[in-house]
């Protein structure tokens, strides 16, 4: 009985922690950036892969539209992405130094290498936490990227192996995940390239790539920060009337709103169906206890018989019951917690959310207290119904 | 103020059990005296109100207005919660079976009136430093050796279980032991031995015993022997 109350607050309180902490996560990735630019589509579809690396981009934009929107008097720095390579099943960021200079994240703070430093030679790689735990990879390791991202069976790039020249520190955000490599290194690795295949024919080996042009050509999207945030949507509005090609310019906290708005009917619902389990669980436990009241009136009229009123034995009644809830909600937070350890790496893996399976946040807590004042009053049913029949019984229960 | 002699004095006693399916069973009862250290064996056929007396003078039922006085205590006068004080505080209850709670130690079953009465404690803690001595005691006094204390209780045998209810009613000096039918889930020899135990200790304590049964073979170790048939009134009053 105790059980079932636990599992089903351990849902409940499940769907909540997740929710709230994929939240914080989301928008914890986002603390320093003030526009996410780039070509046009939907605002959350920008954000989702230029900034959580979740889907595909489906345009670039020309970097000579990069370098005028990074040009702007109110643009303090921009930081190129190039996305669509990917490392055994992780993304391959094209970017510049600057991406681990003006990157910020949580409580602004910036990217830190726990390593080696930022990439210098074409044939660079800075990998993320997880990348280099999930793989044991160190400094100076050699790795291959594939062309594409997603899927087994991809083409690589096997001809250009990357060198690990730094190691990012964890910080529980998409980037711990990525691997970061210069813009040009994106050009290199594509130069002998065409629409997504090899050209046939055509090898150029790594040393002599260098002799090549290779400057970019086209980025995927771009993280700017402003000098000023007040001016944020003249400078959105800048981006989003620009000439030379359709642009989107996105705050990434208005396409978060957006997003949780989409998404949040599904986790109300999802809510709502925990809170019916625990109900479910609940009105268990009244039925149990009072199923159990009937064998249990000879118990009734020995505490009535060394004085327990009728009130007392409500009141005793309704206590058990309580406990039998606080018991079980302490057992859900457990299972809770220990699940939540055991699933951390998976979830953080796919969803790419850090859950952190020790603390209950505010509005747990505040579900549990929730729970458990139900829990009181349902427990309020058999402790009346001991009352009624602890004053018809008295010290003669009729069996 | 000294105590009358009588522990148990009934004058007109009517209770009426609300119809349930046929109408509602009556007990009047004209005039019923006990007097303090009295043993009263009290007889009557099954379902003749042997239970139902008991349950007023123990102040769990309130009759109709009338004269009930238990040790000197005017039942009628008291509010429901203030029987259920005085109850604990000066009545030990032993029942015919299931007399423990299940979940309970043996000895949390034999402290339990201690718990809900302050006075029983005091007068438990007279002869004991600690109420696990006191029980411990009584417990041995009633023929259980302390090994039993740790077994839980529904382990035990309907002797034991007995023994121990005793132990309950007996705990902290009650002046008076209600016990119904407290041996028919016995066989006979087992009967005799805890009668001896029970009669023998209520004998030691001075404490007024009413002992129901149906049973007319235990009727001669009590000090008198009532038939509640002779009590009541064949008419209703
Ligand atoms: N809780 C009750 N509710 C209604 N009627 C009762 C109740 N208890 C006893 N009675 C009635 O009182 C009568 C006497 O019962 P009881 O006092 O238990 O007799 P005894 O103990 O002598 O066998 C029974 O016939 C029954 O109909
Ligand atoms: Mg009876």
């Amino acid at each position: 009985m105790a059980i079932s109350i636990a599992l089903s607050v351990m849902l409940l309180l499940g769907v909540e922690q997740l929710r709230i902490q994929a939240r914080e996560n989301f928008t914890q990735s986002i603390s320093g950036t003030d526009l996410v630019v780039g070509a046009r589509t939907s605002p959350i579809q920008l954000v989702l892969y230029a900034v959580f690396r979740l889907g595909d981009a489906t345009h670039n934009i020309r970097w000579t539209s990069f370098q005028a929107v990074a040009a702007h008097p109110a643009v303090a720095w921009a930081v190129p992405l190039s996305l669509g390579d990917s490392h055994r099943g992780h993304a391959v960021v094209g970017t510049t130094a600057a991406y681990f200079e003006h990157f910020r994240y949580g409580d602004r703070q910036p990217l830190a290498f726990s390593a080696g430093q930022p990439f210098a030679d074409v044939f660079d790689a800075v990998i993320g936490a997880e990348v280099a735990a999930q793989f044991g990879y160190r400094l100076g390791d050699r790795i291959v990227l594939n062309h594409g991202s997603g899927g087994i069976g991809l083409a690589e790039h096997a001809d250009k192996p990357f060198t690990v020249s730094g190691i990012l520190r964890r910080t529980g955000l998409a980037v711990d995940r990525s691997i970061h490599v210069s813009l040009e290194a994106i050009e290199a690795i594509h130069l002998d390239w065409q629409g997504g295949a090899p050209m046939p024919g055509v090898s150029i080996p790594p040393e002599h790539v260098r002799k090549f042009d290779l400057a970019p050509k086209e980025i995927t999207a771009a993280l700017i920060g402003l000098k000023n945030r007040a001016g944020v949507f003249q400078m959105q509005r800048f981006v989003n009337r620009y000439q030379g090609e359709p642009l989107l310019a996105v705050l990434p906290g208005v396409a978060l709103d957006d997003l949780w708005s989409v998404v949040g009917v599904v986790e109300r619902s999802l809510l709502a169906i925990s809170a019916l389990v625990v109900a479910v669980g609940l009105s268990g436990l009244v039925a149990v206890v009072l199923a159990g009241l009937s064998e249990r009136r000879r118990e009734l009229a020995i505490l009535r018989s060394v004085g327990a009123g009728p009130r007392v034995v409500f009141l005793l009644l309704a206590i058990e019951g309580l406990m039998v809830v606080v018991a079980g909600a302490a057992l859900g937070v457990l299972g809770l917690m220990g699940l939540g350890a055991l699933a951390a790496p998976m979830v953080e893996e796919h969803l790419g959310v850090t859950l952190s399976a020790s603390t209950l946040t505010p509005e747990a807590w505040r579900l549990l207290l929730l729970v458990m004042a139900t829990g009181f009053a349902v427990s309020l049913v058999p402790g009346y119904r001991a009352y009624r029949l602890s004053l018809a019984d008295g010290l003669t229960p009729r069996l | 103020m000294s105590p009358s002699p009588l522990a148990i004095a009934v004058q007109d006693l009517v209770f009426q059990w609300p119809a349930r399916n046929q109408a509602g069973f009556r007990l009047s009862i004209p005039r019923f005296e006990v007097e303090r250290g009295e043993r009263v064996f009290l007889q009557g056929a099954s379902g003749s109100g042997k239970s139902t007396l008991l349950s007023l003078l123990g102040g769990v039922l309130r009759p109709q207005p009338c004269r009930l006085r238990v040790l000197d205590t005017d039942l009628t006068a008291l509010s429901s919660s203030d029987r259920d004080r005085f109850r604990v505080d000066h009545v030990g209850f032993l029942f015919q079976q299931f007399n423990l709670v299940p979940y309970l130690s043996v000895r949390e079953n034999v402290l339990l009136p201690c718990r809900f009465s302050r006075h029983r404690r005091r007068q438990a803690l007279q002869s004991a430093s600690s109420l696990q001595q006191a029980a411990d005691r009584l417990l041995q006094r009633l023929g259980l050796d302390g090994s039993l204390a740790r077994q839980p209780v529904t382990a035990l045998s309907v002797g034991q279980q007995q023994r121990i209810a005793a132990a309950r009613a007996l705990i902290g000096h009650p002046e008076l032991i209600i016990a119904d039918e407290p041996t028919s889930a016995l066989d006979a020899d087992r009967q005799g031995e805890f009668l001896d135990l029970l009669l023998e200790r209520c004998a030691d304590d001075r404490v007024t015993l009413v002992f129901v049964s149906h049973d007319q073979r235990l009727e001669s170790r009590f000090t008198r022997s009532v038939r509640l048939d002779d009590l009541c009134a064949t008419t209703p009053c």
